[in-house]
């Protein structure tokens, strides 16, 4: 007799969600994570006495909508703020504004927002395609089964669906760079950059690499399932983690927070539990874990738990990312040259060229400070005072290319990037400097300390094509079930990956019941 | 009389395969060659007194074996002779040797880690696997994955049917590979930068791309799935420079009555009511054939020698987005005498190989770096031989031949082109780089001959000096080579075909681009195959 029929590793959003729909299910469930507050990297914290921020993930725009609607997770409290635009910030302040399929400003002509409006619509059409198997756990290509060849068949009909053209531009660009395709389709400099900085985002790649179609059609999938378009959550990302863990705690699953996994129990070639950092141990007939693939099998189970192959595997996963979190505590609103206050709401993206995006990205190969860099601001504190202390507000940025561990070393590295960032702002919000009154520079190895996600990539693993669908997180383990008995994957780094699609976990809770594993 | 069964532009050694292949098809047969010599790319020149250059390829390994067989190349005088192993020069005096010895290998392995060295088996085992995927297909028409024709549909099932019989694990290995850079790939067997750097090679050698760059372990396979007298992996020399390989099929194409045209500057292809009728050249004269098959790339092809009237606008949009980046250069030297190389000595047959001297990833990605920033890399990639310690015949007895290939360099200079001062900097990048490593190399120089990619566009017609002619990335490979919906070698007029290392199975001194097409014209011809077959010979 186990404690319960599942113990659920993290209280994420991935894990939240899995524990949701088995509990649902009617199965008893615990949930463990190490954090005091729910919600893994849907979190909010106060950086600076009455300033609070989305520390980790900043916009809700991929959620599944029919997690929304399955865990009633508005009745558990989620709002959401106003849709964003996209406002691309120029030196001139002939600012380009991407609004759905329509753009204007920074002098596009007709013909890059007709190609614009184009290029929407293949990309869509790939989107809708990539649904049916983000949805649906990944097929088996070999070792087949009915569920996989029903997915596959489902694929192939879709493909057939694309028509001939489609079809045949899908299999050219989905393996190669955002670069050759912006290239392709439009002429305008910042137009390109705007569109490359979505396939970038949260990676160590730059436009030229390829793979970033894949990591951009990844992301517009995101937002074909989330439909909600790009938006913040009122009370900051922790509101989310909290109307989760309200949804999950109603369906009758336990959550225990604040006492952090120890190591996965294996007795007799199978996991029948876990131990906690007190040294209580937890029975159960599975164990669920939304750690990324690293942690789980290194750090908590341990290689000498796994036959060698396995841990190969384990080892040779990739984890890297170049992406940081800014946040600056401001005395009042920061005035943007050429955006009216109500613009400042919006999505503020500012990026070079492409190829200046490529310039950026070198010294974060040689573990050295870039002097250029791309920003991905929000400004939640107009929609939402709450945020911070009355008449004063919170800026939060997405920042690429920062290096895990520079040689200079991040005692005297933080402090010089961080003013190279704020006097890369001035450029756009001239005294912005002065507002100022905290700041902090959350760093990839801060994201590894704070969320426990190796190497800071918040989607636990590099979603480069050899680590992504049927081969998430690698060869052996897929299908939410690894080379272990008894341990299953729910969180990012199982298919279809990050991203605030709550995905990962909807779909290995329908795999585990299906499986009749409990 | 100008009149011929089929035409082929280009005396390069695809459209000589293709030449020969539709000759012995009982076609009477023209091959029109813009230069005073043929060859293309595949020559030897005396460019300097009593020096035989191969001053473009420079090794041969790729050479399909059923053609060489075939075409009974030996008996025109072909010969390949196989070089063992290569080193890698370090910054500390010291080097990586890398020997065709298995158990010397594992000893030289072991004396810079003994982990790599255990590791090595492992890597050379999963790399072959590969390769031997591969093999059977060099010499096939690739499939249309969007046709429902019964042959598409039949040759797909087989292709996939090879991948299936992996199972499971081996099949997602695979995917891995064909999808990973080199730099990850090895970091997966090996720790020592030198090892890695050694190999990592050949995953960036004409390619626009860096050892971090995804897509890069494939080209590294596309260097490894060759052979010499069937010793897979293993590359060789061709006696009397790679002009022999060209020589040898010429012969072949003319024992079967070709005709080789030498200074046939090709205009424009004549099309007559949507059907190709023949050749125009830029002095006037007229050559017709209802066949007439292009080895120029497809950029060239489509875009400056047909006429874009007769074009569906797709076709000119794809030509126009065709990735055919210049990424290399080539430096031909004569010398006095051999170099000595810091710690090596000059007697070890290792001089015989392909000598470096990038030691670790970082330099080869940072030599990346510079290309992106559209200059050539300040520390160049080198892969540097020595033909004359192998083939005597291409120096004066005592002298030696040095065949230096330079990753990067970039098609235009920050936007413009090549200037002569721009061609000086690069050699001396290239120059100052071996004399750190070799004290006496630089008064040994008799004679060097410089390539930046406009020289090699210039001369042999090469888009941007790019030597694969085109990108080899996914995008542009097996069906998707040169374009989605064109890579079964016709192009969109009729009687016109595609025959260059733009199309499948890409560039590198194959000949299989060329048999494959002559293959695919035979059919349209109803006439009876002479063309060999790819097989699984390991």
């Amino acid at each position: 007799m186990t404690d319960y029929d599942a113990v659920i590793i993290g209280a994420g959003h991935n894990g939240l969600v899995c524990a949701g729909y088995l509990a649902k299910a009617g199965k008893s469930v615990l949930v463990v994570d190490g954090r005091s507050e729910p919600g893994g990297c849907a979190s909010t914290r106060e950086f600076s006495a009455g300033f609070r921020v989305s520390d980790c993930a900043q916009w809700f725009s991929q959620f599944d909508q029919s997690i929304v609607k399955e865990l009633d997770l508005k009745g558990n409290g989620l709002r959401l703020g106003q849709p964003k635009c996209t406002i691309s910030l120029q030196p001139d302040s002939d600012h380009l504004i991407v609004d759905g399929d329509t753009i204007s400003g920074a002098g596009v002509d007709s013909a890059d927002q007709a190609a614009y409006r184009d290029f929407k619509k293949m990309v869509a059409s790939f989107a809708k395609l990539m649904t049916t198997l983000y949805r649906s756990r990944p097929p088996k290509l070999v070792e087949q089964n009915w569920t996989d060849r029903l997915t596959l068949m489902k694929l192939g009909l879709g493909l057939k669906l694309l028509g001939r053209e489609r079809l045949r531009d899908l299999m050219r660009i989905v393996m190669i760079n955002i670069y050759d395709v912006m290239n392709e389709h439009f002429s305008h400099s910042a137009l390109k950059s705007t569109i490359a900085l979505d396939a970038v985002t949260g990676t160590n790649m730059g436009p030229r690499s390829p793979n970033t179609v894949y990591s951009y059609l990844h992301r517009a999938t995101g937002e074909h399932l989330g439909q909600s378009g790009t938006t913040q959550v009122m009370g900051g990302m922790g509101a989310l983690g909290q109307s989760l863990a309200g949804a999950a705690e109603k369906c009758g699953a336990t959550l225990k927070l604040g006492s952090r996994v120890s190591g996965i129990t294996k007795t007799d070639d199978r996991v029948t539990g876990i131990t906690l950092d007190s040294g209580e141990a937890v029975s159960a007939k599975i164990v669920i874990s939304s750690a990324d693939p690293t942690t789980t099998f290194r750090d908590l189970l341990g290689y000498d738990q796994m036959e060698t192959g396995m841990a190969k595997r384990v080892e040779h996963y990739r984890s890297r990312s170049g992406t940081a979190k800014l946040h600056l505590a401001l005395s009042a609103l920061p005035a943007f040259k050429g955006l009216e206050e109500a613009q400042l709401s919006h999505r503020l993206v500012i990026t070079p060229s492409m190829d200046g995006m490529e310039q950026a990205l070198n010294p974060m190969k040689y573990r050295e400070l870039s002097t250029l860099h791309t920003f991905d601001i929000s400004i939640p504190t107009i929609e939402d005072p709450a945020l911070a202390p009355a008449g004063q507000h919170v800026l939060s940025a997405i920042v690429h290319y920062v290096p895990y561990a520079p040689d200079i070393g991040w005692e005297t590295g933080k402090p010089q990037l961080l003013n190279q960032l704020i006097s890369e702002l001035e450029t756009y919000a001239p005294g912005i400097g002065e507002l100022v009154v905290a700041s902090e520079l959350v760093v990839p190895s801060d994201l590894e300390a704070s969320h426990g996600m190796t190497g800071g990539n918040w989607n636990h693993g590099e979603l480069s094509i050899d680590q992504a669908l049927m081969m998430r997180p690698f060869p052996g383990s897929t299908q939410y079930a690894t080379g272990v008995e008894g341990l299953y994957l729910c969180g990012a780094g199982a298919h279809p990956g990050g991203g605030l699609q709550g995905l990962p976990g909807r779909n290995a809770a329908k795999e585990i019941l299906k499986r009749g594993a409990l | 009389m100008n009149q011929y069964d089929a035409i082929v532009i280009g005396a390069g050694h695809n459209g000589l395969t293709n030449g020969a292949y539709l000759a012995k098809a009982g076609l009477k047969v023209a091959v029109l060659e813009r230069n005073p010599y043929i060859g293309g790319a595949t020559v030897s020149r005396e460019l300097h007194k009593g020096w035989w250059y191969s001053n473009c390829s420079y090794v041969s390994s790729l050479l399909r074996p059923e053609i060489t067989r075939d075409l009974e190349l030996p008996r025109h005088g072909l010969q390949v002779v196989s070089f063992g192993g290569g080193a890698t020069f370090m910054r500390n005096g010291d080097y990586f040797g890398n020997y065709s010895d298995h158990d010397r290998h594992y000893r030289e392995l072991a004396r810079h880690s003994k982990r790599d060295a255990n590791a090595y088996d492992r890597y050379a085992a999963d790399t072959s696997l590969q390769t031997k995927l591969i093999r059977p297909y060099l010499l096939r028409t690739p499939p249309d994955p969007t046709s429902m024709k019964p042959r598409d549909l039949r040759d797909l099932l087989e292709f996939s049917r090879s991948f299936m019989d992996l199972g499971e694990e081996k099949l997602l290995d695979t995917i891995k590979f064909w999808t990973a850079s080199v730099g990850d790939y090895l970091n997966e067997y090996f720790e020592t930068d030198v090892i890695k750097a050694h190999m990592a090679g050949s995953g960036i050698i004409g390619t626009a791309l860096g050892v971090y760059s995804p897509g890069t372990a494939y080209v590294l396979l596309h260097h490894y799935m060759g052979d010499v007298d069937g010793n897979v992996g293993a590359w060789g020399f061709a006696r009397g420079g790679m002009g022999a390989i060209a020589d040898a099929l010429s012969k072949a194409f003319q024992s079967y009555g070709g005709e080789i045209i030498c200074d046939a500057n090709v205009d424009e292809i004549i099309v007559k009511n949507g059907r190709a009728a023949g050749v125009a050249l830029k002095d006037g004269t007229e050559y017709r054939a209802p066949i007439v098959v292009s080895n120029l790339d497809p950029k060239r092809t489509f875009l400056d020698i047909t006429n874009p009237s007769d074009l569906p606008k797709d076709v000119l949009k794809k030509a126009r987005n065709f990735k055919i980046r210049g990424s290399s250069g080539k430096l031909n030297i004569a010398l006095d005498g051999l170099p000595v190389f810091n710690g090596l000595d000059p007697r070890n047959r290792l001089m015989a190989g392909d000598l470096h001297f990038s030691d670790s990833l970082e330099r080869q990605e940072r030599a990346y770096d510079d290309w992106k920033a559209g200059t050539w890399s300040k520390d160049p990639y080198l892969d540097m031989m020595i033909p004359s310690l192998t083939d005597p015949t291409m120096a004066p007895p005592g002298k030696h031949m040095m065949s230096v290939f330079v990753q990067y360099a970039p098609p235009k200079v920050e936007g413009r082109e090549w200037t002569d001062e721009d061609k000086d900097g690069f050699e001396k990048s290239v120059i100052d780089q071996i004399s750190n490593y070799s004290p006496n190399f630089r008064d040994l120089i008799l004679h060097c001959e410089t390539r930046t990619p406009r020289e090699i566009e210039a001369e042999v017609g090469l888009t941007e000096g790019n030597i694969f002619m085109g990108e080899l990335t996914f995008d542009q490979l097996l069906f998707n080579r040169p374009f989605p919906g064109y890579a079964q070698y016709r192009s969109p007029i009729k009687g016109m075909y595609m025959c260059s290392s733009g199309t499948h199975p890409g560039g590198g001194v194959m000949a299989a681009p060329g048999a494959n097409a002559a293959r695919e014209i035979l059919a349209d011809l109803k006439k009876p195959n002479t063309v060999p077959g790819g097989y699984a010979d390991d």
